[in-house]
Order: C-alpha cells, then sequence, then structure tokens
C-alpha cells in the first residue's frame, strides 16, 4: 500500500477532441478543496488545461535536452562518436565533426565514449515548463514545446520531473492523444486511467489502441463515454464483452459544446457534475486499492 | 570524378530511386576509369537520420558528386558542407546508367 | 481542373487539435475529387499513423501489408552479465532494473528503453545487443475513391515521424507511377515530429479548425508552425456555430494574418452518422448543409492548387 503516496490518476482518449481536457479540468476542479489537486498538462504539442483553468504562472523553467559541443581542440576525430550514435546526429565531415540538434535524443553516449574527452554536453531548449496556482487553489504546471522542435516525449519526462517534489493528495495528468510512446510517458507511474471516449468507430478505434498499452504496462483503467448518443453502440459491446467498465456517461448537449468553446467546465453547466465526479473519484479510489491488495 | 547516384537495385542498368536517404543501394562511378560499384545503404531501416547515414556514407566513399531525386535538409547540410556537389535526375530519367550519360553531357542541374 | 503535366500537388490537412473533424473532411475530400466534373486522380494518405482512422470511411476493398521495422532496443543477455552497475549509471531513461530474483544481473524494461545503446558500447562482458522491433505495419489499399496509403502503428511505439516518411514516399512513388495529380495527406493531431514528417512537401495545408478556445489556441500553434515551413495555408472552421464568439475570434485572426477561410461547415449530425455508415459524408448526404459547404470548400481549394 502507498497510502502516504499522492493518487495519480491519468487521463487519456486515443481519438483527439472527445473530451479528456473537459473531463481532467472538471474532475480536479470537483476534487478540491476536499483534495490537494496537481494538474499537469502533459499535452505538450497542444496545451489547453490553462485556458479552462486559468492559473497565475509563477514560475518557469527551460525544457531542455543536453546535445554534445565538441572542443575541436582535443577531437582526434576518430569517428567514434558518430558510430555509437544511433540517431544519426553526429556525422563526420572531412575534419570535423557535425552535429544536427534536431535528431539529437540527449543520451549522452557519445560524450561517454569519446576516447579524448573531446565533447561536453550542453542544454538546448525545446520548449518552456510553466507553474502557478489555478482557480480554487489548484496547483497547475505545464510544458509547452517550441514550434518546430519534434520531440515531445523529453518535455513530458521533464515535466514530471520537475512537479516531483510537490505534495499533494491527488495528480491529474492530462495525456496527449493518440497512443504511442509520448501517452506512455505520461501513463507511466500513473495508478490509474480514465480513458475518455465518443460512441463512433473513430472513438473505439482509439481507444482499443490505449486498451492495448494500458495491458502492457499493468495499469488498471475504466471508461467515460462523453457525447453519449451522438453514434452508435460499437463502444459499449467493445467495453461490456471485455469487462472493462463504464464509469461515467456524459450526454451530448449543444449546451455542453458551446460552453466547452467558451472555455467553461462541465462544473459550470451544472453543479450536479460535482457530484458526480466526486462519486467518480472515490470508485477510482476503490479500484486501485483492490489494484494494490491483489 | 566520383558520382553516387541513388538506385533501386545493385546494378548499373537497374531504375534510379528518387529518395535519397532511403534508398536502398547507391551506385558509385568513377568517370575517369569508368568503373562502378554497388553500395548497400545499411541504414534503410534505421530509425531517424536516414539522410545524414547517407551522407555519410558519399563523405566516406569520396563522392564529389550526389545524384538523386531530392535532398532532405539534413543531408543538404552535411553535403554541403563535405563540398559535393548535389545534382538531381531529369524528368525522363530511367536507368542510373542514363544518369551517368546525362552528367556527362552536361544535362543535369544543381540542387541548391 | 489540375493540369495533369504539372508535378504533382500535395494538400495537407491538419488542425493542431484533435478532433475538430479532420478525418471525416478529408474523407469527404477524397469523394470529391474522384467525381467532380473533371475527376482528379488523386492517392490518399493518413498520416496520423497511430490513431489512423481514415480507411475506417473510405473502406478498402483491399489492401496489401507490409511490415514496419522502426528502432531498436537493448537487451540483456543474463548469463554474460555480471551485474557490474555501467549499464544502470548510463542509462538516461530508467529503463535497466535487477532482476528480483538475487541474481545480481540486470534486464531492460523494452517500453522505457529509447534505443540509445550506450549501454551496449559501454558492457565490458558484452552482454548486451540491441534487437530491431516490428513497430507496426502499413497498408496499400484500394478504395472506390483512390489509394490510400495508411499505416498501424503498434501501442506505445515512438512515432519518430519516420512511419509518416516511409508511406508518404511510396504514396509518391505511386503517384507518380499511376500519373496521379494530388497527393491528399490527412495528418496527424499536434505539432510534433509525425506533424512535421506530414507537412513536409506540401504545396497547401488546409487547417480544420473549431471555434472553441481551445481549438483556436492550437490553431495558432499549427499556423506558426507551417509559417515556419513556409507552407501556404488557408482555413475551414468546422461545428461554426457552437461558440458564435469564437468564430468571430478566428475571422479576426484570419484578417489579421491574410488567411483565407474557405468555408463554415455548420454543426450537423450527419458527419457523424456517414461516419457510422463507413461513408464520407459528401457520398451518403449530399445535400445535407455540411457537404455542402464542403463541396464549397473544394471549389476553392481546386483553385488554389491549380494556382500554386
Ligand atoms: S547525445 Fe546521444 S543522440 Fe545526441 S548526439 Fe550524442 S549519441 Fe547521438
Ligand atoms: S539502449 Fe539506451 S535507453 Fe535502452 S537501456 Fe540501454 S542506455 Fe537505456
Amino acid at each position: 500500500m502507498k497510502n502516504s503516496k499522492a493518487l495519480c490518476i491519468a487521463v487519456a482518449s486515443g481519438k483527439g477532441g472527445t473530451g479528456k481536457t473537459t473531463v481532467a479540468t472538471s474532475l480536479a476542479l470537483s476534487l478540491t478543496p476536499q483534495e490537494n489537486v496537481l494538474f499537469l498538462d502533459c499535452d505538450v504539442e497542444a496545451p489547453n488545461g490553462h485556458l479552462f483553468l486559468r492559473p497565475r504562472i509563477e514560475a518557469e523553467k527551460k525544457a531542455v535536452i543536453l546535445i554534445p559541443r565538441i572542443d575541436v581542440e582535443k577531437c582526434l576525430t576518430c569517428g567514434k562518436c558518430v558510430e555509437v550514435c544511433q540517431f544519426h546526429a553526429l556525422a563526420e565531415i572531412g575534419k570535423s565533426i557535425m552535429i544536427f540538434p534536431q535528431l539529437c535524443h540527449g543520451c549522452g553516449s557519445c560524450a561517454w565514449h569519446c576516447p579524448s574527452k573531446a565533447i561536453k554536453e550542453i542544454k538546448n531548449p525545446i520548449g518552456v515548463l510553466e507553474a502557478g496556482l489555478a482557480l480554487k487553489g489548484i496547483r497547475f504546471a505545464h510544458g509547452i514545446l517550441t514550434i518546430s522542435e519534434p520531440m515531445a516525449t523529453p518535455i513530458i519526462r521533464q515535466l514530471k520531473k520537475w512537479q516531483k517534489t510537490e505534495t499533494g493528495s491527488v495528480i491529474i495528468q492530462d495525456a496527449p492523444p493518440g497512443a504511442s510512446c509520448s501517452v506512455v510517458e505520461t501513463l507511466r507511474g500513473a495508478d490509474f486511467a480514465l480513458l475518455v471516449s465518443e460512441p463512433t468507430p473513430f472513438g473505439l478505434h482509439d481507444l482499443k489502441q490505449v486498451l492495448d498499452i494500458l495491458k502492457e504496462m499493468n495499469i488498471p483503467g475504466g471508461v467515460i463515454i462523453n457525447r453519449d448518443g451522438i453514434g452508435d453502440f460499437q463502444v459499449d459491446q467493445f467495453l461490456k464483452q471485455n469487462h472493462i467498465p463504464i464509469m461515467m456517461r456524459i450526454p451530448y448537449s449543444t449546451e455542453i459544446a458551446s460552453a466547452v468553446a467558451a472555455g467553461k467546465t462541465l462544473l459550470d453547466v451544472s453543479s450536479n457534475y460535482g457530484l458526480e465526479f466526486k462519486t467518480l473519484f472515490s470508485q477510482i479510489k476503490k479500484r486501485v486499492m483492490e489494484n494494490e491488495t491483489c | 570524378m566520383i558520382l553516387i547516384i541513388s538506385s533501386q537495385n545493385a546494378d548499373i542498368n537497374s531504375p534510379v530511386d528518387p529518395r535519397f536517404g532511403r534508398s536502398q543501394f547507391f551506385i558509385k562511378y568513377d568517370t575517369n576509369t569508368n568503373h562502378w560499384e554497388a553500395i548497400k545503404n545499411s541504414s534503410v531501416n534505421q530509425r531517424g537520420g536516414a539522410g545524414i547515414a547517407a551522407a555519410q556514407i558519399a563523405v566516406n566513399h569520396k563522392a564529389e558528386v550526389v545524384i538523386s531525386g531530392d535532398f532532405g535538409p539534413n543531408a543538404f547540410n552535411a553535403l554541403k558542407a563535405a563540398g559535393i556537389t548535389m545534382m538531381t535526375f531529369l524528368q525522363d530519367t530511367s536507368t542510373v546508367q542514363d544518369t551517368i550519360d546525362h552528367y556527362k553531357q552536361g544535362k543535369l542541374n544543381p540542387f541548391e | 481542373m489540375l493540369n495533369q503535366a504539372n508535378p504533382i500537388k500535395q494538400l495537407v490537412i491538419l488542425s493542431g487539435k484533435g478532433g475538430t473533424g479532420k478525418t471525416s473532411i478529408s474523407a469527404a475530400i477524397a469523394d470529391l475529387a474522384r467525381d467532380s466534373k473533371n475527376k482528379i486522380n488523386t492517392v490518399l494518405i493518413d498520416a496520423d499513423v497511430d490513431a489512423a482512422n481514415l480507411s475506417l470511411v473510405l473502406q478498402p476493398q483491399q489492401s496489401e501489408t507490409y511490415e514496419f521495422w522502426g528502432g531498436s532496443v537493448a537487451e540483456i543477455e543474463k548469463s554474460k552479465c555480471i551485474g557490474c552497475d555501467l549499464c544502470k549509471l548510463l542509462c538516461r531513461y530508467d529503463a535497466v532494473f535487477p532482476y528480483a530474483d538475487g541474481s545480481n544481473s540486470y534486464f531492460i524494461d523494452p517500453i522505457a528503453c529509447d534505443g540509445c545503446a550506450a549501454c551496449v558500447y559501454s558492457c565490458a562482458s558484452e552482454a548486451i545487443r540491441m534487437v530491431q522491433q516490428k513497430e507496426g505495419n502499413w497498408f496499400h489499399s484500394k478504395t472506390v475513391y483512390g489509394d490510400l496509403f495508411h499505416a498501424e502503428l503498434f501501442p506505445g511505439k515512438e512515432n519518430s515521424g519516420k512511419l509518416v516518411t516511409l508511406i508518404k514516399q511510396h504514396a509518391r512513388l505511386w503517384a507518380q507511377d499511376t500519373q496521379a495529380s494530388l497527393i491528399v495527406v490527412d495528418g496527424p493531431p499536434g505539432i510534433g515530429c509525425p506533424v512535421i514528417s506530414a507537412c513536409a512537401g506540401a504545396d497547401l495545408g488546409l487547417i480544420v479548425t473549431e471555434p472553441s478556445v481551445a481549438g483556436i489556441h492550437d490553431l495558432q500553434r499549427i499556423l506558426s508552425l507551417l509559417q515556419h515551413f513556409k507552407i501556404p495555408v488557408v482555413v475551414c472552421i468546422n461545428k461554426s456555430d457552437i461558440y458564435p464568439k469564437g468564430k468571430e475570434k478566428i475571422r479576426q485572426f484570419s484578417s489579421d494574418y491574410k488567411i483565407d477561410i474557405l468555408g463554415e461547415i455548420p454543426y450537423d449530425k450527419h458527419i457523424i452518422q456517414a461516419m457510422v455508415q463507413g461513408r464520407p459524408v459528401t457520398r451518403e448526404y449530399p445535400n445535407a448543409p455540411s457537404s455542402k459547404v464542403i463541396q464549397e470548400i473544394w471549389n476553392k481549394l481546386v483553385c488554389r492548387l491549380t494556382k500554386c
């Protein structure tokens, strides 16, 4: 049992635009002030959580990866660094080594293996991390990938590390869409995954992908069906057949759609949602405890 | 002059490959001796940076001219730094041999 | 009509934010291209490889499947490992763990491993090697709307953009061989690696946005990306009536930046109904309000593409 540790809930979806951020922010707002909530927006390519939680940013930090810098005086142009780099971020051209920062993963292998210690690692910024207090005292942090930088995953990793020292009772992590490694990075270490889906063929297809990840990572999860009623019943049928619990349904309504478009959460639409999310939270807690004892 | 041409197969009569980094083979051709040699592109199946790896092959083989369909920005920068001339195929090119002839006739345009 | 003698044009459809209707609109465009008076020979690409949905609407009759082998991950041979701890020390991805059986040897978590091979080159007893991973499949499919190139990245794998680049290259070769005049790329959400790969070589970007605070925020980010790569761009607004103030903002923003809005598609249930039927909306409900606007958008796109 890890009672002393905060409960970490990741919110993911597979398909984009199913209401992940709406659910994550509404959940965060329903749990305060009883719980001490830390909200991490891990969708660093298209971060939107701040539009709903309106943090006042008080702290800022650069998200960096360490890239090699070569001291030409010491470099023997032996080509060892080019050999070890798996990502072709280095090339030996004539009598010098060329560096391609956008391909570098910051693994440090070249610096470690250089026989003449000619490689120093320098910080190459690829985005920023920001944090501050948001509505209702929620502690908020997000990462923002700089335009034209390709790699999102290192920023998510650094965002989580940066906020590690923050204490709190609940951590909510809003994942990016899709089902690739950036979603894995968001889910890593989570106690529970809340998956937001919509009842359409697209919603189902992409939900299955994320469920596969959960299975592989051994993280318990449950599904929220958003915009219930707009499509077909395939998501329902699939979840039933696979014994995956549906934890909540949010009906489609133009009222909700326009409220969310205007930057409001479900709590602004109806105060009933506050209660619903609290119930959802106690269900999640129960599931996590069961998972840990068995 | 040493030319390197991206090729779909390991033969001078095989069709050219318009992709520089992901080309299966390179044909290395020496205009002084008319001798040619096929080089397998070992990095076709690697993650990312294929253009740079291909440029590295060209550098290691002391190519002076590289001919392909297109060059990505990374390959372009690497080849440029190495002082290698880049050229593109003519529209109606079919085989590596054609391209070599076009080169000798001075018909090819540099890639910039 | 697109001039056949000209080089192949590439249209990329993007949104920044997910779920704005990119794929439904891409499918409708595929349908309209096939159906317009002067039929345009089009090759289609679904570049959203970790949530690939275009084929659900275009319903291929037949597909060829190819394996996609991506990067490698490290693997430790247990019997050779002497437990020196160096790999664990070097690994920046926290991927190395000791066995719990008290054997004083280590193993590597393939999900956490980034594939950098720092451990491989440093292991004194040569216990570690790189093993290439099959990371997905890609498909060349025949649909009634044209040839479709799409892929499925296995869940959790790195979306480095390489798979996107790969299917785009195959699509381009196919387009050349079949003398197609247009390539339509249904792009992924976000602004990272796979999006950058999806945009490469595009002649025109169509951004499908929605009038919500989140949609507008992400619209600005994707616009900056396309401007960075100097790709001309046009916009269409989907679900244009859900938040009038948001729509005004997009209009204002577009006129400030001199970007044309090609059409405003109202929220329309037919779009999802058509998706459920597995058909493009323009084909299933040609008279639906959304279909009519998409038709207009298409006409304007053709104009644009023939000019550019
Ligand atoms: S840090 Fe790693 S990825 Fe970057 S150049 Fe060095 S070896 Fe290559
Ligand atoms: S290859 Fe790199 S990421 Fe993988 S275990 Fe070895 S050091 Fe870690």
